[in-house]
């Protein structure tokens, strides 16, 4: 019973969060600039925008504009781009599938260069791998993620000329309507290399760390000096018996990270000029693009709120040790 | 006074400094870090120029390399930028303004998460509750997004021209608002272990009030920690405001930090200029690097059982 408790807890305070998000760009959505003048310029008479004013509900109380400002949002209606001339979450489903291929590739690269050197970190403490993965890992941190990118560009674009060095090339491929990606050509492949290694560059040594202490902690557990005693194979002992229960903590972690991917997007993709979310934010803070702003903040809050959430109850789901926040204990 | 000298007495003798000078990594990055702070402190009379002062810079020097490549000039050791300033000049002015924001942000973040989390960890309950649960969000957010946002938000709504003026202070409150949630839990965890003990319970039975026996009794307790998130966090506030400012939401070219030097650099490097991004570059990254290897050594004499890894 606690479980479901707990559940509705959970959703309840993603939606009370969503309901601050709304308020906040609600109040972007009224302090930034004056929206007649956008829609009409300069050239009308004060009457006729003070008639104006009242036909487009401007004058209503704030209360009433905000209920009718969440219903539009509710209905997917956010607004239309002042640059761009499209409703605005349109404009953000065209940028979407061009972060999700950043994202992704940094993923991957994550996985593969993190798994291997943090389990060998924690079984071989003394190498000089483990040291040097050590060592490399708190200069990683040292160095900000646009740095990492503008040394890329320089040594593999401007000097060496092997990767592109912005954009997404040309041959993307169409797998559904209106999503395009560049993991299934050459071209494609290479305008992803030098991005995804930027954007993963940040959080290899986080990981690196991570499965290394949580491996370590596993190691010297009952369980584990038990499967020694019954003579296991190392490997099975390591990859089977310890791996498997370092995951968990991982996995949690990495979920809780997206919200840090998509802050580092905002850099990685500035400086690739990469035609994704955070590259588009960038453009419209600058040319002070409101409803894009606000669609923006919108559906980031969103993907926090609903991968935190998800995080959170499959947590509690494989990990029943957990206490649950409002359940008695 | 005597008090005094059996403070610093107990200070030379301690374990810490002990530890500290047997340890050559730690010796280096302390070096280092002073290196830069007086460097950033003395930049008025180390640099040849003022870099912002608009009528000490010559356009018709601008983008001169490096002094040992060819076509250098002795006047600027490491070259000049596209507006035409002495690049070290500009360098240890914007190391300044980095250090500057970084110091006073994270003073922001530390009295706001110092107040949060005693008064969470002393009264428990339903305070206790939201602000923890407040730091929640607020840190799977990630403090960056937030920044960004805020700043963005900030910089459309004033104009880009005053928001040049603000931007100093802007950049303290948001990475300064951004990240009390690291300080208030770390502050909370010692102030529920603290206050358990019998110290606390004297207090309590002498009459002291609430107030008194947080910030005379518990706080002095929770120090060590505090050091050591405060290093990783003058880092962090340093990483970010450059950030900032290389997405064009900090300090403004006219009054460069180290972040706007490396961005106003960035577009040349196509060119050939690679010195006005590597310089700068440099400069911020062997900073970071020698306050968060201070910080991790803090951290293992310490050992307040902060972090794993």
């Amino acid at each position: 019973m606690a479980i479901v408790a707990f559940l509705i807890k959970r959703l309840l305070q993603a939606v009370l969060v969503m309901f601050v998000i709304s308020l906040i760009g609600f109040s972007i959505q009224d302090n930034l600039g004056d929206p007649l003048r956008e829609l009409v310029g300069q050239a009308v008479s004060e009457a006729e925008r003070e008639a104006l004013r009242d036909r487009m509900g401007l004058n209503d109380p704030f209360l009433e504009q905000y209920w009718r400002f969440l219903g539009n949002a509710v209905q997917g209606d956010l607004g239309v781009s002042y640059h761009f001339k499209r409703p605005a979450l349109d404009v953000i489903a065209d940028k979407f599938p061009a972060t999700v291929d950043l994202v992704i590739g940094a993923a991957i690269i994550i996985v593969l260069v993190s798994v291997p050197l943090g389990c060998w970190c924690a079984i071989q403490p003394r190498s000089w791998l483990s040291q040097a993965a050590m060592g490399a890992s708190i200069v990683g941190i040292s160095i900000p993620v646009f740095l990492t990118a503008i040394f890329l560009i320089y040594l593999f674009s401007v000097n060496l000329g092997w990767l592109p060095s912005f954009g997404r090339g040309e041959s993307l491929v169409e797998i559904v309507p209106g999503w395009k990606t560049g993991f299934l050509t050459g071209e494609g492949i290479s305008h992803l290399v030098l991005p995804s290694i930027a954007l993963s560059s940040i959080f290899l040594p986080l990981f690196i760390r991570l499965i290394r202490s949580e491996m370590m902690e596993v190691l010297e557990q009952d369980y584990i000096r038990y499967a020694w005693a019954k003579g296991l194979a190392p490997r099975r002992v390591w990859f089977l018996h310890a791996f498997k229960n370092t995951l968990l903590p991982v996995i949690t972690v990495g979920g809780v990270q997206i919200g840090l991917m998509l802050a580092y997007t905002i850099l990685t993709e500035t400086v690739f000029q990469w035609p994704g979310l955070g590259f588009m934010f960038i453009e419209a803070v600058t040319r002070v693009d409101t409803p894009l702003i606000i669609a923006y903040i919108i559906v980031v809050g969103l993907i926090f709120v609903v991968t935190n959430t998800v995080v959170d109850l499959i947590y509690t789901l494989v990990n029943p040790t957990v206490r649950l926040v409002g359940a008695p204990s | 006074m005597t008090h005094l000298t059996a403070r610093l007495t107990a200070l030379l003798g301690s374990d810490v400094l002990y530890r500290f000078r047997r340890d050559p990594v730690a010796l280096t990055a302390f070096a280092i870090l002073v290196a830069f702070v007086l460097a950033a402190l003395l930049a008025p009379w180390l640099s040849s120029m003022n870099p912002h002062d608009p009528a000490q810079i010559d356009i018709m020097n601008s983008e001169i390399p490096p002094v040992w490549t060819s076509g250098g000039e002795a006047a600027f050791p490491l070259g000049t930028d596209v507006q035409g300033r002495d690049l070290l000049s500009a360098i240890l002015y914007g190391l300044r303004i980095s250090i500057v924001i970084g110091v006073f942000a994270v003073m922001v973040q530390m009295t706001l998460g110092i107040v949060i989390g005693l008064v969470s960890g002393y009264l428990g309950g339903k305070v206790d509750a939201f602000f923890m649960r407040l730091a929640d969000i607020q840190l799977a957010m990630s403090t960056l997004m937030l920044a960004i946002i805020a700043l963005a938000v900030f910089k459309a709504a004033v104009g880009a021209e005053f928001y040049e003026d603000m931007a100093i202070v802007m950049l303290v409150l948001v990475i300064g608002f951004a990240e009390w949630p690291q300080y208030a839990r770390t502050i909370r965890a010692s102030v529920l272990a603290e206050k358990k003990k019998e110290y606390v319970d004297a207090a309590r039975v002498i009459g002291l009030s609430a107030p008194t026996i947080m910030a005379r009794h518990i706080l002095p307790n929770t120090l060590s920690p505090l050091l050591v998130i405060s290093t990783v966090q003058v880092a962090n506030a340093i990483i970010s405001e450059a950030a900032l400012s290389f997405l064009g939401l900090g300090m403004p070219v006219t009054m460069p930090s180290l972040g706007s030097l490396i961005s106003s650099g960035f577009e040349y490097i196509f060119s050939g200029a690679w010195w006005i991004t590597t310089f700068p570059s440099i400069a911020l990254i062997t900073l970071i690097l020698a306050i968060n290897l201070l910080g991790d050594w803090l951290r293992d004499v310490l050992n307040p059982r902060l972090f794993k890894g």
